[in-house]
This record gives structure tokens, sequence and C-alpha cells, in this order.
């Protein structure tokens, strides 16, 4: 009687067994849930966004480079106008241009914060880039609209609304996330990386540039993918200084359109299934296929950081 | 065991707040005047949004028991929402038979409102009156300066709104003629036309009557001056109906919903003050296809 006892009572799992089946269930089960969700999304983007290429016959070459977008109206051929080439080149320029003007500062304020002024320089620019990500994207914009499109009009001329105002908005959106990345790489690199240098007789300066800057390259060059992404993908800011004008962009300051621009203009004013809002789904789609560019390129950049400095 | 106290006290408040609230449901049905704890969803159109919205308030506050949401998302997502049944109400700007892929025979039209647009300039073109011609020739894109008017010689530059909208369509109803617009920029909301066209030289664009102010210079058209008395009778050509639109006949409470923003009393008040024009005080009907009639046979 005894004896058996004791077996049923070491046969059954002990509380603690109970309990880590019980979390890793729960984490399966959100871990699966969460998979389930992406894989939905993929596939319903993906199903609408090639809608316009199976049921209206638009072929992809067309919606790539064609340079008229008035989705709904047949041309003279009597194919739908879907050409989304003025709002790929915006997208990409705006995002391009905008990393290009971010990367100095963001890498200015990483090298100040980490080697420089590590203390107090570090806590003040720590809240202001903190302070940068918790403003809305509308405000940003509002400010744009109000600031940027007259300051640009006025030393560029042009109305104001383009590329140019685009980019100067979205600097000042990315500028903390790049910030912040590149500050986490700097970091990343061992504190014996900087002794080693010192000790041979570098300067700080000749330090930070041939080692630090150096080691950290992947580790930034990632941060300025991430800030790409973001910039990419930012809706809201750039819709109200672009322009949403569906052209060529002929200069910097020329009214244009970016992807997001278009979409949020224009998918309230469409019905679900009709051409014109196939259309929209099929740029989504394109956003959705660069942000995974954007994440295959950080994924080897990071592979080739790897490769270089820790084998 | 502070744990199991913790989770304890939280499914108490849980329990608690749901009796409570089931509580509050059941005494405001019973207070209520007519339909007991009814929901309508109202989705669409921005240019109605505000209306819609104070309306409800005002109906909610005398009737307890009915609880009506009221959202934007421009009238193709108000007309596609209330065809597949997932609101009660698609508020919009143009006819459900003017939006592609919309069966209009599957839906019943309420007009609640009648809104005047008028094109609107940056003050500094110089410029107050222009034709009907002229207007469509702008915005074609073969007038390009404002000297060609009278005006200072500035460059044109024409902000539309986004395609599709009903603000745009009623617009290029009545002024193009079938023609299509020149590209140019597009913008969704009437606010930051607003903004754009008080703050840029050149501009010119149209807003609804209620966005006219001081800041921006309305424009007339053949000398008609944009005012509701010239919307009444058709004197002045760009304007819309606002439509409610339900699929079949409403349900009691709806029904008793629009009834109550058709009464007398609203379109005299409340209509009137938020800037739409009474439909009751319009001397023409206009048709899906344009073709206005009088209403005095």
């Amino acid at each position: 009687m005894d004896k058996d006892n004791i077996q049923v009572h070491l046969m059954k799992s002990s509380k603690a067994t109970r309990e880590d089946y019980f979390g890793k269930t729960i984490c399966y089960l959100c871990i699966g849930l969460i998979t389930v969700l992406v894989g939905c999304i993929l596939y319903f983007i993906t199903s609408r966004g090639i809608a316009t290429f199976t049921q209206n016959h638009v072929k992809l070459g067309q919606f790539l480079s064609g340079t008229n977008w008035n989705p709904g109206v047949l041309d003279s051929h009597g194919n739908p106008e879907v050409g989304a080439l003025p709002m790929i080149v915006t997208s990409f320029g705006v995002t391009i241009l905008a990393a290009l003007v971010a990367t100095p500062f963001a890498i200015g304020m990483a090298v100040f914060m980490t080697e420089i002024s590590p203390k107090r320089g570090t806590k003040l620019l720590q809240s202001v880039t903190e302070l940068l990500v918790g403003i809305p994207s509308v405000v940003y914009g509002f400010v744009g609209l109000s600031v940027i499109v007259p300051t640009v009009r006025h030393i560029f001329g042009g109305t104001g609304f383009g590329i140019l105002s685009g980019t100067l908005v979205l600097f000042v959106i990315i500028l903390p996330t790049v910030t912040s990345l590149s500050v986490d790489s700097l970091r990343a690199v061992p504190v014996h990386y900087r002794q080693a240098s010192l000790a041979l007789g570098a300067t700080r300066w000749q330090t930070i540039r041939k080692v630090v800057l150096k080691t950290a390259t992947p580790g930034i060059l990632t941060a300025i993918i991430f800030g790409m992404a973001r910039a990419f993908g930012e809706a809201l800011a750039v819709q109200m200084v672009i322009g949403n004008a569906v052209l060529m962009p002929t200069s910097l300051v020329s009214p244009s359109s970016t992807l997001t621009s278009q979409l949020t203009t224009q998918i309230g004013n469409t019905v679900m299934g009709t051409m014109q809002n196939n259309a929209l789904w099929s740029l989504a789609l394109i956003l959705l296929l660069m942000s995974l560019v954007f994440n295959l390129v950080v994924r080897v950049i990071g592979n080739w950081g790897k490769h270089k400095y820790e084998s | 065991m502070n744990k199991k106290r913790f989770f304890a006290t939280v499914a108490a408040l849980g329990v608690v707040t749901i009796g409570l609230s089931a509580c509050g449901n059941g005494g405001g049905s019973d207070s209520s005047s007519s339909s007991s704890s009814a929901k309508i969803t109202a989705v669409g159109s921005t240019a109605l949004q505000p209306l819609v919205e104070k309306a409800a308030s005002n109906y909610q506050s005398q009737n307890k028991g009915v609880n009506i949401s009221v959202q934007g998302g421009g009238s193709g997502t108000g007309l596609s929402q209330v065809q597949e049944g997932s609101v009660q109400i698609g508020n919009s700007d143009i006819f459900a038979s003017q939006q592609s892929g919309i069966k209009a025979s599957k839906l019943v039209d309420h007009k609640v409102a009648v809104v005047g647009m008028t094109p609107v300039v940056n003050k500094d073109v110089g410029v107050k009156n222009v034709s009907m011609d002229q207007l469509k020739q702008i915005f074609t894109g073969k007038i390009t300066n404002w000297k060609q008017l009278g005006g200072k010689n500035e460059k044109i530059t024409v902000v539309n709104r986004a395609k599709g909208s009903g603000t745009r369509a009623t617009f290029e109803a009545a002024v193009l003629n079938g023609e299509t617009a020149v590209k140019s920029q597009e913008q969704d909301s009437s606010g930051t036309v607003q903004k754009i066209v008080s703050t840029t030289p050149g501009v010119i664009s149209y807003l609804a009557f209620s966005y006219v102010n001081d800041s921006l210079q309305a424009l007339s058209i053949d000398n008609v001056k944009p005012t509701d008395a010239n919307v009444e009778t058709n004197d002045w050509k760009i304007w819309s109906y606002e439509h409610m639109y339900t699929k079949g006949q409403p349900n009691k409470a709806t029904k008793e919903f629009l009834d109550y923003i058709v009464a007398k009393k609203q379109q005299k008040g409340l209509v009137k003050k938020m800037g739409y024009i009474s439909i009751h005080d319009m001397k023409v009907s206009k048709d899906a296809n344009n073709n206005v009639t009088d209403n005095k046979n």
C-alpha cells in the first residue's frame, strides 16, 4: 500500500514540471498565432496584389515601367492605365536621399555619445532621440507643411511640395532609428580594441576612425538599412509634403507621389474587388516585397560582419 | 500566495465590471422611449461625418438605448461596407450608381443634406470671377497663368482632390464635362487643401462651402456668387447631395435615426449650423446623371 503510494507519487509529474509545460504551451501558442497571422497577411496582400495581373490582365512590365496612373480609365489600346513607375522612383528617391542626409548626423551623434562624451552626452542625446521617436508622424507632417514647404519654396522655387521636402521630413523621422542602432553597434566594439590602438600610440581620433568605426561598419550599415525601411514605409508625414501628383519627378521640388501616399489617399475611395482597388493592393505588394528585401539585406550584412571580424 | 491573491482580485474585479455594465445596459434600455438598445454604425464620407456625428450624439442623449457609432473612411468605403452588410448606414457624397463596383439597385438612398462646393484660390492671384469655360480650361491644363485671366503674372498651380473622392466627382461632373483633369497635386483632406491654398501662391483648388474662410478667395463663376441661395435654385451648379445609404429598407432603429436627421427641426437647425444646405430648401433636384429638374411641377 505504502509502496504503491510512493510509486504513484514518483510517476506523477511534479508541480514544477506542470508549470513548465504550461509555460511552454502558452509560448508555443503565441508563436503559432503570430506565425499564422504573418502567413495570413502575406497571403492576403499577395492574393489581392496579383489580382491586377490575373483578373485585370495588366502586364507586369507595363505595371512596373508605365508612367500613367489612372486605374479605372482605359488608354487608347484598351489597357488600364496602371503605371507605377513614378511612385516607385519617388519612393526610392526620398528613401535614399533621407538616408544620405541622416547618416552623417546619426554617426556623429553616435560617436559623440559613445566615444567622446559617454556620460553627460549620452544622457542628453538619448533623451533627445527618445523625444523624437515619441512624436507622432502626423505632427512631423504638419510641421513640414507649415514650415519646410514654404522655406523650400522660398529658397528653391516651385511650389515647395516634392522630394526635397519629403527628404527633410523623413530625415528627422529616421534620425533616432539610425542613431540608436549605431550607438548599439559602437558599444559592441570590445574595449580592448580601443586600448590596443591607444597603446600603439594612436590618437583618439585615429582610434575612432580606423578602429572603432571600421569594426562597427556592418552594424552601422544595418542601422542605415533599418532607417531606410522606416522611410520607405512612412505614409502620413510624407503625404502631407510630397504633393501627391502621380508624375515622374523632374526635379527635387516638383510634386510627386510615393507608394504609401497614393495608398493612403486612395484606399478609402475605392470598392473591394474593383480594378482601382486591385491596383492599390499591387502597390501594397511592392511595399511588402521591398520590406522583405530590406530584411534580407540586413541579414546579408550581418553575416558578412560576422565573417569579417569574428573568424 | 501573493500571485494567487492578485489573480483572485483581478477575476473579482472582472466579474463586478461585467455585472455592472450588464446592469447599466438593462437600466438604459428600460428608460429608453422607443427602440431597445439598438446599435447603428454609419461609415463613409468624411464630408458628411461631422453632421452625422453631431446628430448622433444629440439623438443618443434623447434616446438612451440607441448606440450610434460614426466613422469616416471615404464614400467608397461607406458604399462597399453597407453593400456587404457590415454596417447599417453607408455615408456617401455621390450616388451609389456613380461608384464602380456597387450594385445601386440593392441600396436605398436617403438624402439628408446638400453641400455646395466652390473653387478657391490663394488671395494673391488677383482674380475673383471666372467663366465656367475658363475654370474648365484651368483644370484641364489649358490656362496656366493667372495673367491670362486678368490677374497677376503667376503660374497656376492646381491642387486636385484624390481620385474617386466625392468632392472631386461632383466638381468634375459640373465643370469638366467629361474631360480629363490635368495631372497635378492631389490631397485627400479638406483641411489640408484649406491650408495649402491659403499659404501657397498661385494655387487653385475647390472646397465645400463650410471650409471656405477669410484666408481664401472663393471664386464667382459667370458672376454668380457661391452662396446657399444660389445653390438652392441651381444658379450655382457645383453641389451634391449627402446620401446615407441602407441595404434594403432600414430596420426600425435605423429608420428612426434617419427620420430624425431629415426632420424639419434638424434641417433648419443643426444642418444649417454645420454649413450644409437643408434638402427642404432645394427648389431643384438632381439625379445620378446630373440632370436637374424643377421641384415645382
